[in-house]
């Protein structure tokens, strides 16, 4: 979707502001809701495409008003009803009606398999063949699908090279809809500031994004690569 | 600068739990407290498991993990061989593995080439080697800006790059989490392993530092 989150190349943000000595949470709330995002995810009611979609549903003045903690906030307790593990009322009243059925909560116990888990996103290599390799010229498509995807604004209809190929991933875009895990390879693709950005962006600048297969088309022109 | 001064700064901890001033809880502690109690009433997360979460994230998870995968490449020619061509592998021969960090790829910075990580999208970052990404990261100028004008945000940093040092800005945008390996700055010849990690900052492994020769 043309969501808020999709922030790459705007204006207007000001400086970047680090903060010395950054504690990793500012607020015992941060702490409580970071894992209770984690803990939820990992009763398997959804996946992290699904939890990302749901925060760039956020509408966006309140995304741009709001903390990161609060964005995930707001993706949990929207996912707690849509995926049926709490009821809108329960919710709204912030009680209890009925032990949920079926489920259990992970324990500490389970805690360091779940946490040291290798393997989330990437599938078999064999289950897709490349239709693209390294040193090709593609072009990102022109699409602008409501639903989630990964391909952001500023690197649609851009030409680019692969890069690298990073092997077969599970395509967000589906994921996020259906649950579906649909196998796409996944390639960095070199995208030159100037292809990007027009005359004023460096001329020694370049942006690599993750873009799975789908997003690509090829460009059969054996020009010179964008420069 | 008094003796006191870090056990002061220490009471004003940003926290909002009732404080030795009594200070009030806000919406959002209330509201967090309120659907913790719910999820646990209705049997679906467990309090303990998330207190071991946090403590996890908190004290155990940091960028001292990837300072130290950083210093091993710096004394190890083969470990950093492996690491450049199969990221993943050479990271989990020291340990470090798992949740958003399963699929890594080390970028070199060298005297013509400087990479910067970004996820203009959310906030993608390696936790099992940086642990969990500082606000500026998360935030809108760093996620608008980074892409579109990255000189300018390492300028804000105190990174100055010639401009015929190429930058390469590396958009997380889908499950491949990256890390910088930064250049060994000079005069840290004869330094251990152990202490050539101490030098690694998170922003180097970023990208929007580089590592600062040892004071002398």
């Amino acid at each position: 979707m043309n969501g808020i989150h999709d922030l790459g190349g705007m204006h207007g943000f000001g400086p970047v502001n680090p903060e010395p000595d950054e504690p990793v949470f500012h607020h015992e709330w941060e702490r409580r809701t970071f894992a209770l995002n984690l803990a939820s995810g990992f009763l398997g009611r959804w996946n992290i495409d699904m939890g990302r979609y749901t925060r760039e549903q956020m509408p966006p003045a309140e995304y741009l008003a709001t903390t990161y903690y609060e964005r995930w906030l707001y993706g949990l307790e929207r996912l707690l009803v849509e995926r049926g593990l709490v009821t809108a009322g329960e919710l709204a009243a912030m009680r209890s009606t009925e032990r949920a059925q079926g489920l259990k909560p992970m324990t500490i116990g389970e805690l360091p398999k779940m946490l040291r888990n290798r393997r989330a996103a990437r599938m078999d290599d064999h289950l897709a063949a490349p239709r693209f390799k390294p040193g090709d010229r593609v072009r990102t498509k022109n699409v602008h699908p409501t639903g989630h995807t990964r391909l952001p604004r500023y690197a649609r209809g851009k030409l680019g090279v692969i890069d690298r190929d990073h092997g077969v991933f599970i395509l967000p875009d589906e994921h996020a809809r259906s649950g579906t895990k649909v196998p796409a390879h996944c390639y960095a693709v070199r995208f030159e500031g100037r292809e990007l950005w027009g005359p004023d962006a460096g001329r020694r600048d370049a942006v690599f994004v993750d873009c799975f297969e789908p997003y690509l088309e090829p460009v059969d022109d054996p020009g010179e690569p964008p420069r | 600068m008094s003796d006191h001064h870090h056990d002061h700064d220490h009471e004003h901890e940003h926290d909002d739990r009732p404080g030795p001033h009594g200070a009030p809880l806000t919406d959002l502690q209330l509201r967090v407290r309120a659907l913790e109690s719910l999820l646990v009433d209705k049997g679906l997360v467990d309090p303990k498991a998330l207190d071991a979460l946090i403590d996890t994230y908190e004290t155990k998870v940091g960028p001292r993990n990837g300072a130290r995968v950083v210093a091993k490449a710096w004394v190890d020619p083969a470990f950093k061989q492996r690491l450049l061509s199969d990221s993943t592998a050479a990271i989990a021969e020291l340990g470090y593995i798992g949740r958003q960090g399963e699929d890594m790829v080390v970028l070199e910075n060298t005297p013509n080439v400087h990479n910067v990580v970004v996820c203009t999208l959310c906030s993608c970052y390696p936790w099992p080697v940086l642990g969990l990404p500082p606000v500026w990261y998360k935030s809108g100028p760093y996620r608008a800006r980074t892409v579109i004008d990255p000189r300018g945000v390492l300028r804000e940093f105190g990174v100055e790059l010639p401009d015929d040092v190429e930058v390469r800005v590396w958009d997380s945008t889908a499950e491949l989490r990256y890390l910088v390996l930064p250049e060994r700055p000079a005069g840290t010849e004869g330094m251990t392993e152990e202490q050539l990690a101490e030098l690694v900052t998170r922003d180097c492994m970023i990208g929007v530092a580089r590592v600062e020769s040892p004071r002398r």
